[in-house]
């Protein structure tokens, strides 16, 4: 190792009033695994043909990326969760203490540093050119949207847009990652000090929750690894390199430590994902990864200032999952310490196994990772205006926290809130509804009753519909004054769905509108009456009830047109009159 | 797709460095006798107005036009030239080895170029001139090494920024030029394929780490070049070699194509045989480039058409132009022959009316170990991407890391080895703070110096290189005192400033007298007053003649 001396040798002249005490790592780490390979094999000798584009072949890849010799672990570890007995009484003793960083993809026509379109989906290595492939000589150059919609989400999260921030190169090797770096955000990023808001589910509690929010950062996605032979690395003789996702734009969010239960977790995941999803910068879709959370859970005694171990949690593709992973990771934890075996939680990243319900080791983390950032020299900062941020900030929409502010201003429950809030599209269509003169109340039942019904068995979404909120509106008002009745109401919904139009020229084409003329509904009473001499005798004598048959003698004939409260009026009138 | 994908200026301001309070000493020229320049034989000549203007007629003449004439009037054609050149190519070849890769498209080219000119079609302001391309330069027909086996045989997909330019200007790329391996070498020894020669005596270095673009310029095998210059890699090679090489500033020219050394102060520059034809292809290859987000947006001037014609000079030509000659580089240690060619040339600008004093920049010396520090950080991060499995020589192995280190260990070379060692040393966590960023704060303090002395003086001049050219295998096992010939250059680098070297003398060695090349440093996006400034001071030096003698 000769050179480095001279490294050193050649900083002798500096003068030492250049040193300067602000420091980026606490820990010490040793050289990266590669450059010592360089030292040990200085030899030359020949070298195989290589693929330039496309699919690359790698036999039994086995790194990754910032560990040491690291092997995927298949089999579950041997720490299990071992008595349930005591948990009811061990588990009230300790508190968890949660912290989730969160990659959202954003939804841009285009990659963050060059002009390939950024789309899921597409063929493997259909979306590359030579600057996300990372060729010779190709350089980055920034897309601007993405810089808006990381400003957005960060007004969003109420946090400190920072009006100068910049790049840095966070350096690991990987197969997956084409220029040995990822371009991301390590000591400026561009917002910082945020929170977000919530509120809990009423079933379960309820509640409303504030939770800080680090630090976000703009950075690009890497490439994918497919593994022949399955999903999974362990056993599969080769995998290929896709780079569609390659130079793909993130947002890092970054949380406080700040949430204490599973659900917790799974609620700020859920808002999170809602907001991204009103601020229209992502599809937060989990099952496609365009949301991946990563969790941090430790636990301590009640009462403990100190933190405990962390162990960092992946591969949970729903809130769900992520709900019962940290309880599971949460008792796991807990039963170690009622065993008197709490040294046995290591630092580790550990795996949701979907299948058997449990965390399972992945690698151990020795040490911190260096990833030896420094500032990305070939994109100028990142320098906003003031301006800009104020015009963003105006065209912010309203934010899921507000709207469900809003409805509980308007007297509605806060069971409904939520449920006509927390999705962006219901509570757009809700809103739209309100605006085209729906009573609240009304439209809130009928959204959340029969919509929602029919949506759920369908399997749609309100988008996918021909409701619009027009009709629906139109279709409320003319129950409310009588021009239909509740029950041809519910008839015209299903129209309206599924084949769109007014609510009005449906009615009229179908014949639908309610009898409501007293004169018409006399005659039909006289009809009925006619009809059934026996059952008006029996009526007379006594037997009330039969109102009801008579009622419903006058509904068949009016094919549930005639307006009920008019013809219970006239029915009463003539049986009672005669 | 419309959505923005590229940068929107509104975002992002050209890098910017905060400014940083230092003293520095200016001496006026007629204090100067106290110094030890006066030792050295340094004496203030009395001046004779109408000594230089006399000696036009035997200067350097742009190639670049001759050729641009020669085609508009008939005189040669396209396919005659391009001949003409390629045989001289072949024939010096043997001798010198600057190129690692020769066209096969060249004549072709030129068979294009004469059916406009007999169409009478307009014609690019290259048309017809061959030009060798440095192999770190991206090229879509030619192979693109880097000089390195770990890219042995590699075809990019598309031309560099400046390359595509060129070849749009109407130039004829003729081959890949000799370089040390992805630019880190001072000498063009580190390329893994072949050793170049200077066309002055075959036994010296031609320099580096363009030493290839230099010796096919000065070997008259091409017209013009395109190199890079990260260090001095276009500025000691052409001192070395008795050509013009222009270091632009950083972000003049697109580095969209350039294989990345030290992305912070990688240039693409040019080399001709007279400063009018580094002008005409400055002009050619300048300009901003969406693909370079470092590009500068300001306007490219027309620097050709401000370089006046001999006979329209003056009798003072560079009057009121005040040059500062930096005093650290023309002290002991620095070879005389080198250091009383530089003072003949101090000389001669006085004589053409220019105001000569001292300068002292206090941070020169801290330069070097600073620009080794932020090179080889950049560099060990650039190199990264050289992993074998998307492109380049891929080395069989069981596991993914062993084939990284496998390819990687076989595919680069010792210095490039040593190179991205130090810059992941520098890097690294507990290191970060007394290297990196220690040298971050030295490149503030010398761009503030030089920032400092260009506002008392218009240009600064100073030899390119400590030396002329040296031994082949003479400075190989020895690294440091490899850096330590890139002393002159390296300070330029670290302020992003543009620097021009032409020929200004000879020192006298053992047997064959070799070049030594005048440095002028202009202050950032100034280099129209440097090329004027390099242009008269080259078309009035008198009788000294570039052209290397073997040939
Ligand atoms: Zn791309």
């Amino acid at each position: 190792m000769g050179e480095l001396p001279l490294c050193q040798r050649m900083l002798l002249s500096l003068p030492s009033s250049f040193r300067v005490s602000h420091s980026y790592w606490r820990s010490q780490r040793p050289l990266p695994l590669l450059s010592l390979h360089l030292l040990r094999n200085p030899s030359l000798t020949s070298a195989s043909p290589f693929s330039l584009l496309g699919y690359c072949h790698l036999s039994s890849l086995n790194a990754a990326p910032g560990v040491r010799r690291s092997k995927f672990r298949a089999h579950v570890a041997t720490d299990e969760v071992r008595s349930t007995v005591s948990m009811d009484t061990l588990l009230p003793q300790f508190e968890a203490v949660i912290g989730i960083e969160t990659h959202v993809q954003l939804s841009t026509d285009t990659k963050a540093f060059c002009s390939c379109p950024s789309q899921y989906g597409a063929e493997p290595n259909s979306n590359i050119c030579p600057i996300c492939m990372g060729l010779p000589g190709c350089l980055p150059v920034l897309n601007a949207k993405v810089v808006e919609y990381a400003v957005k989400l960060g007004l969003a999260l109420g946090a400190k847009i920072n009006l100068d921030s910049k790049f840095d190169r966070k350096q690991y090797f990987y197969a997956d990652l084409p220029k040995g770096y990822q371009i991301s955000q390590f000591d400026i990023p561009i917002a910082s000090n945020g929170s977000i808001e919530l509120d809990l589910p009423v079933e379960l509690g309820g509640g409303h929750r504030r939770f800080g929010i680090t630090r976000i950062h703009m950075e690009e996605d890497a490439g994918k690894l497919v593994h022949a032979g399955g999903d999974r690395l362990s056993g599969s003789p080769y995998s290929q390199v896709d780079l569609n996702r390659a130079g793909v734009p993130l947002l890092e969010v970054v949380s406080e430590p700040d949430m204490r239960t599973g659900l917790e977790a799974a609620e700020y995941a859920a808002e999170l994902q809602r907001l991204v999803r009103y601020l229209g910068i992502s599809n937060g879709n989990m099952q496609e990864g365009s949301m991946r959370c990563d969790v941090n859970v430790s636990v301590r005694k009640k009462g403990d200032e100190k933190f405990g171990t962390k162990v960092e949690i992946k591969n949970m593709n729903s809130f769900s999952a992520m709900q019962r992973a940290i309880d599971f990771e949460i008792s796991r934890q807990v039963s170690l310490h009622g065993e008197g075996q709490a040294s046995k939680i290591v630092q580790e990243t550990r795996l949701w196994e979907e299948g058997s319900q449990r965390t399972i080791t992945m690698r151990l983390k020795e040490g911190l990772a260096d990833y030896r950032y420094f500032p990305e020299p070939d994109l100028p900062n990142v320098v906003i205006e003031k301006a800009f941020v104020d015009e963003m900030c105006s065209s912010l929409p309203e934010l899921p926290n507000e709207k469900r502010r809003r409805y509980e201003g308007m007297g509605l429950s806060m069971q409904d809130v939520l449920i006509l809030a927390n999705d962006y599209d219901i509570s757009r269509f809700f809103d739209e509804v309100l605006t085209a003169g729906a009573d609240l109340k009304l439209a809130a039942n009928w959204i959340m009753g029969d919509i929602a019904a029919y949506l759920k068995n369908e399997k749609m979404t309100v988008n996918d519909v021909n409701l619009t909120p027009e009709a629906l509106a139109e279709l409320i008002l003319m129950i409310q004054n009588g021009t239909i009745s509740g029950k041809i109401g519910k008839e015209v919904l299903v129209d309206l769905l599924r084949e769109g139009g007014s609510a009005k020229s449906i009615v009229e084409a179908k014949g639908l509108l309610q009898i409501s003329d007293p004169l018409t509904i006399a005659a039909m009473v006289d009809k009925v009456l006619a009809e059934n001499p026996k059952q008006v005798e029996e009526y007379k004598s006594g037997k009330k009830k039969l109102q009801g048959f008579f009622g419903g003698q006058l509904m068949k004939a009016s094919g549930g047109k005639i307006n009920p409260t008019l013809m219970n009026k006239i029915l009463l009138e003539k049986l009672n009159g005669n | 797709m419309s959505m923005g994908s590229s940068l929107c200026p509104a975002f992002s301001t050209f890098t910017k460095h905060s400014p940083l309070v230092f003293n520095r000493n200016v001496h006026a020229y007629p204090f100067l006798r106290n110094c030890n320049c006066i030792a050295r034989g340094y004496s203030q000549k009395t001046v004779d107005s109408n000594v230089s203007v006399s000696e036009a007629p035997t200067r350097p003449h742009s190639e670049i036009l001759r050729i641009r004439e020669s085609l508009l009037s008939r005189e040669k054609t396209a396919v005659e030239i391009a001949e003409d050149y390629l045989s001289r190519l072949k024939e010096r070849e043997t001798k010198i080895k600057s190129f690692l890769y020769v066209s096969e498209h060249a004549l072709q080219e030129a068979e294009q170029l004469d059916k406009m000119v007999a169409a009478k079609s307009p014609l690019g302001p290259l048309a017809g001139v061959p030009f060798g391309i440095k192999d770190n330069l991206c090229t879509l027909d030619m192979p693109s090494t880097g000089g390195s086996k770990i890219l042995e045989g590699y075809r990019p997909p598309f031309d560099a920024t400046c390359v595509r330019k060129m070849k749009e200007a109407g130039a004829l790329a003729i081959g890949k030029t000799n370089l040390d391996e992805f630019g880190m070498g001072s000498s063009t020894e580190n390329s893994a394929f072949q050793v170049t020669s200077n066309p002055w005596d075959l036994s010296k270095v031609p320099g580096g780490s363009s030493g290839g673009s230099a010796a096919c310029v000065a070997a008259r095998q091409c017209t013009c070049s395109l190199g890079s210059d990260t260090g001095g890699s276009i500025r000691q090679p052409a001192s070395f070699c008795g050509v013009v090489g222009l270091k632009p500033s950083y972000g003049r020219v697109s580095r969209y194509g350039l294989m990345a050394f030290a992305s912070s102060l990688d240039v693409v520059g040019c080399f001709g045989t007279s400063v009018m034809d580094t002008a005409i292809l400055l002009e050619v290859i300048s300009g901003q480039d969406s693909l370079d987000a470092t590009s500068s947006l300001l306007q490219v001037p027309s620097y050709s058409s401000l370089l006046p014609s001999i006979g329209s000079l003056e009798t003072k030509p560079l009057d009121g132009l005040r040059i500062g000659l930096i005093k650290e580089t023309v002290v002991d240690g620095v070879d005389s022959g080198v250091v009383s060619a530089i003072f003949k040339a101090a000389d001669h600008l006085q004589v053409l009316g220019a105001k000569i004093q001292e300068v002292s920049l206090l941070s020169f010396s801290l330069g070097l170990p600073a620009y080794y520090i932020l090179a080889c950080s950049e560099a060990s991060s650039n190199l990264a991407r050289y992993d074998g499995i998307r492109y380049g020589n891929r080395a069989p192995a069981d596991d993914l890391v062993s084939m990284y280190g496998n390819s990687r260990s076989q595919g680069f070379g010792q210095e490039v080895k040593r190179r991205i060692l130090m810059g992941t040393y520098a890097l690294s966590a507990g290191y970060y703070d007394a290297f990196y960023k220690k040298a971050q704060q030295v490149r503030t303090i010398v761009q503030t110096d030089f920032k400092n002395a260009l506002k008392d003086c218009d240009l600064l001049i100073s030899p390119a290189a400590p030396t002329a050219a040296y031994s082949i295998g003479e400075k190989t096992n020895d690294p440091l005192a490899m850096y330590a010939g890139d002393l002159m250059t390296v300070n330029v680098n670290l302020a992003g400033l543009p620097a021009l070297v032409v020929p200004c003398g000879f020192t006298a060695g053992e047997g064959q007298k070799l070049p030594v090349g005048l440095q002028f440093i202009a202050a950032a996006f100034d280099e129209e007053r440097m090329l004027r400034a390099g242009h008269i001071f080259e078309q009035t030096i008198g009788d000294l003649c570039f052209v290397p003698p073997l040939l």
